[in-house]
C-alpha cells in the first residue's frame, strides 16, 4: 500500500509524540519504532525524523537533551513536554474526528 | 564510539558528512545528530549480514535526498532559511532565474528612477532653485512602493487574484494623499497656517503601506504564518542598512559630479538636484531589495552585530537621561519635534529588541546578553511613561490636536508593546518561559503599528478638519 506524501506528513507529528509520550527516545529508536506500529505501511525517509523533532523542539512540545549512548557517543535523546502532551490530546481529538467520519460513510456504503 | 572495523566504511562517513556541512541550513549538532542516525543504521544492517559498502549504501539511501533534507531542516529552523540563500536549488533554473531576475530588478529601477520624473510632466517640476511641491512628500511612498510591491509579487509567483490584495492599499494612499483637501498644503509644516495633519499622513503613509502592502508581497500572500513574518521584518532592517551603504556610496558619486563638472565651468546642480539624487534614492530602494533577497549570506552576520554594540550603548544612554532628569526635574518640553523623537527613540528600542529576537537562537538558554535586553526594555518603559504623563499634562492643559494625539496614540501602542515584552522577557530570563513566546508577541504586534498608521493616515485628517 503506497501512502499519499500529505497522509504521512500530517501524521507524523501525533505519531512521534505519542511515541515519546510511551517514554523518552532518540531519532533512530523512534524510526524503528514506526515501522514497527504500522508494520511497514508508514516509510519514512529517515532523515525527515529529524525537522519533524526540532520543530517540536522549538514550539516547546518536546525537549532534548545530549547524552551518551550505550556505545559511548553523543547521542540527542527527546521528551514529551506538558505542552506536547497537551499537544497530543488535541491531535487525537482530531483524528478521532477524522476517523469517525470516515468510518461512518463507509459503513452506510457497507450496508446501503 | 562505534567506530567500524572496515576503514573503507569509516572513509564514507567522513565522505557524507563533509558533504552535508556544507549545507548551510545543517549546522554542527545537527550533522552530529544525523551521523549517529547513519552509524545505528549501520551498525544494524552489517549486523543483519550485509557487507560494508552494501550497508553504507542502504543506509545513505534511507536516509533520503539530502536536497530535500537541508530543505526541510531550513524550513523547521525559519531562522537558517535567512542563511541559506536560495531554498529550493535547482542549479540550472537558478542560474536561469538569476538572469531574468537581474533584467526584472534592472527595468524596476528604472521605471522607479522614472516615476519620480512623472510629475514633471504635469507641471509639478523637481528642481534644486525652487521648494519641493509637497505633493512629493505626500506621496513619497507611491513613487517605489508599488514596483517593489510588483517585484516581490513577480518572485513569488502570485497570481493575479492574489496579487490583487497587496494593490488595494496603494489604491486607497492615491485617494488619501491626494483627494484629502488639506489647509495650505504647500506651507508644509510651518507654522502657522501648516497643516498638521498634513505632516501626519506624510510621516504615516510609508509605515502604513510598507506594513501592509509590501510586507503582504514579501511574504507571498502568506501573512499568517509568522515564520515569514519574521523573515520580512529581517528584511526590512537589512534594506536599512545596505539602503545607508547605498546612500554613501551615492553622495560620493554626487560629490565627483559636482566637482568634475564645476571643474570646466559648468552648473551640474540642475542634473544632481533634478535627476540624480531623486531618482537614484527611488531606485536605490528596489536595488537593494533585491541585493537583500540575493545576497542575505554576506550581511547576515551584520544586524546581530550591530544589536549587540548598540543595545548597551542605548541602554546607557536611557538610564542616563532618567537619571539626570530626577535629578535635575526638568520637565519634558512638549514640541512635536520632541515627540517624534520620543517616538523614533522607543521605536529603535522595540526594533533592537526585535533585531535580537530574529538573530538568537530560540532554543539557547537566557545569558547575560538578555539580562542587557530586559534592563533596556525597562528603561524604555520608564522613559514612555514620562513621555505619556507629559503629553496628557499638555492635552489636559491646552486641549487635542492631531499632533498630540498621534503622540498620545503611539506612546500608548509601545507602552503595551514594551510592558509585556518586559514581562516576557522576565520570565525568560527567570526560566519560566519559552523565547519563542517573546518572538511571537512581537511578530503578532506588527499587526497593531499598522492598523494605527492607516487610521493616522485615514481616519485623521477629517476627523481634524484637514487642519
Amino acid at each position: 500500500m503506497d501512502m499519499s506524501k500529505d497522509l504521512v506528513a500530517a501524521s507524523a507529528t501525533p505519531l512521534v509524540l505519542a511515541i515519546l509520550a510511551e517514554g523518552d527516545s532518540y531519532g533512530y529508536a523512534i524510526i524503528k519504532r514506526v515501522a514497527e506500529l504500522s508494520g511497514g505501511h508508514l516509510q519514512w525517509t529517515d532523515g525527515m525524523l529529524y525537522p519533524v523533532l526540532h520543530r517540536l523542539e522549538r514550539q516547546g512540545h518536546v525537549a532534548a537533551k545530549w547524552a551518551a549512548s550505550e556505545s559511548g557517543r553523543k547521542r540527542k535523546y527527546y521528551r514529551i513536554t506538558n505542552e506536547g502532551r497537551a499537544q497530543l490530546a488535541a491531535h487525537r481529538e482530531q483524528w478521532k474526528a477524522v476517523d469517525g467520519t470516515l468510518r461512518g460513510i463507509w459503513l452506510q456504503a457497507c450496508t446501503v | 564510539m562505534t567506530t567500524f572495523a572496515d576503514q573503507p566504511i569509516e572513509d564514507h562517513i567522513a565522505q557524507w558528512r563533509a558533504y552535508l556541512r556544507r549545507r548551510q541550513a545543517v549546522h554542527g549538532p545537527d550533522v552530529e545528530e544525523l551521523e549517529g542516525h547513519l552509524r545505528d543504521q549501520l551498525t544494524a544492517l552489517t549486523e543483519a549480514g550485509l557487507a560494508g559498502d552494501e550497508a553504507f549504501l542502504v543506509a545513505v539511501k534511507r536516509m533520503g535526498n539530502l536536497d530535500a533534507l537541508s530543505r526541510e531542516f531550513a524550513l523547521a529552523h525559519s531562522e537558517q532559511l535567512w542563511k541559506q540563500m536560495v531554498v529550493a536549488p535547482d542549479t540550472d533554473a537558478a542560474a536561469n532565474t538569476s538572469r531574468t531576475e537581474i533584467l526584472v530588478v534592472v527595468g524596476l529601477a528604472v521605471a522607479a528612477g522614472l516615476a519620480v520624473k512623472l510629475p514633471a510632466l504635469f507641471g509639478l517640476p523637481l528642481s534644486p532653485d525652487a521648494e519641493v511641491p509637497s505633493f512629493y512628500f505626500r506621496n513619497a511612498s507611491l513613487f517605489v512602493f508599488p514596483l517593489l510591491a510588483i517585484y516581490f509579487m513577480w518572485k513569488r509567483g502570485l497570481n493575479a487574484v492574489s496579487g490583487l490584495w497587496p494593490m488595494l492599499p496603494f489604491a486607497a494612499a492615491v485617494v488619501v494623499a491626494n483627494v484629502f483637501p488639506f489647509h495650505n498644503p504647500e506651507r508644509l509644516g510651518k507654522f502657522p497656517g501648516g497643516s498638521d495633519t498634513q505632516v501626519l499622513t506624510v510621516l504615516h503613509l510609508p509605515i502604513a503601506l510598507w506594513l501592509m502592502a509590501i510586507g503582504v508581497a514579501y511574504v507571498g500572500g502568506r501573512w499568517f504564518s509568522s515564520g515569514r513574518r519574521m523573515d520580512f521584518v529581517r528584511f526590512s532592517g537589512e534594506l536599512a542598512i545596505y539602503y545607508v551603504l547605498i546612500a554613501i556610496g551615492g553622495g560620493v558619486v554626487t560629490g565627483f559630479t559636482a566637482m568634475l563638472f564645476s571643474a570646466i565651468d559648468m552648473n551640474p546642480g540642475w542634473f544632481i538636484g533634478g535627476w540624480l539624487i531623486p531618482c537614484g534614492a527611488a531606485g536605490a530602494v528596489i536595488i537593494g531589495s533585491w541585493l537583500v533577497e540575493a545576497k542575505q549570506s554576506v550581511i547576515e552576520n551584520m544586524a546581530p552585530v550591530l544589536t549587540r554594540l548598540f543595545t548597551p550603548l542605548f541602554t546607557i544612554l536611557l538610564l542616563g537621561f532618567l537619571a539626570t532628569m530626577a535629578w535635575t526635574g526638568n520637565p519634558i518640553n512638549v514640541k512635536r519635534e520632541i515627540l517624534i523623537g520620543f517616538d523614533l527613540l522607543l521605536a529603535v528600542v522595540v526594533g533592537l529588541v526585535l533585531y535580537a529576537a530574529s538573530a538568537r537562537d530560540p532554543q539557547a538558554p537566557p545569558g547575560f546578553f538578555d539580562g542587557l535586553q530586559l534592563l533596556l526594555v525597562v528603561s524604555a518603559l520608564v522613559v514612555d511613561v514620562v513621555a505619556l504623563t507629559a503629553i496628557a499634562q499638555r492635552i489636559s492643559e491646552f486641549g487635542f490636536t492631531p499632533n498630540r494625539v498621534a503622540a498620545l496614540g503611539e506612546n500608548l501602542i509601545l507602552l503595551i508593546n514594551l510592558t509585556w515584552t518586559a514581562w516576557l522577557y522576565a520570565s525568560f530570563v527567570r526560566r519560566r518561559g519559552s523565547f519563542s513566546a517573546l518572538e511571537q508577541w512581537q511578530i503578532g504586534y506588527l499587526l497593531v503599528y499598522a492598523i494605527w498608521a492607516a487610521l493616522v493616515v485615514a481616519v485623521f485628517p477629517p476627523l481634524f478638519g484637514y487642519r
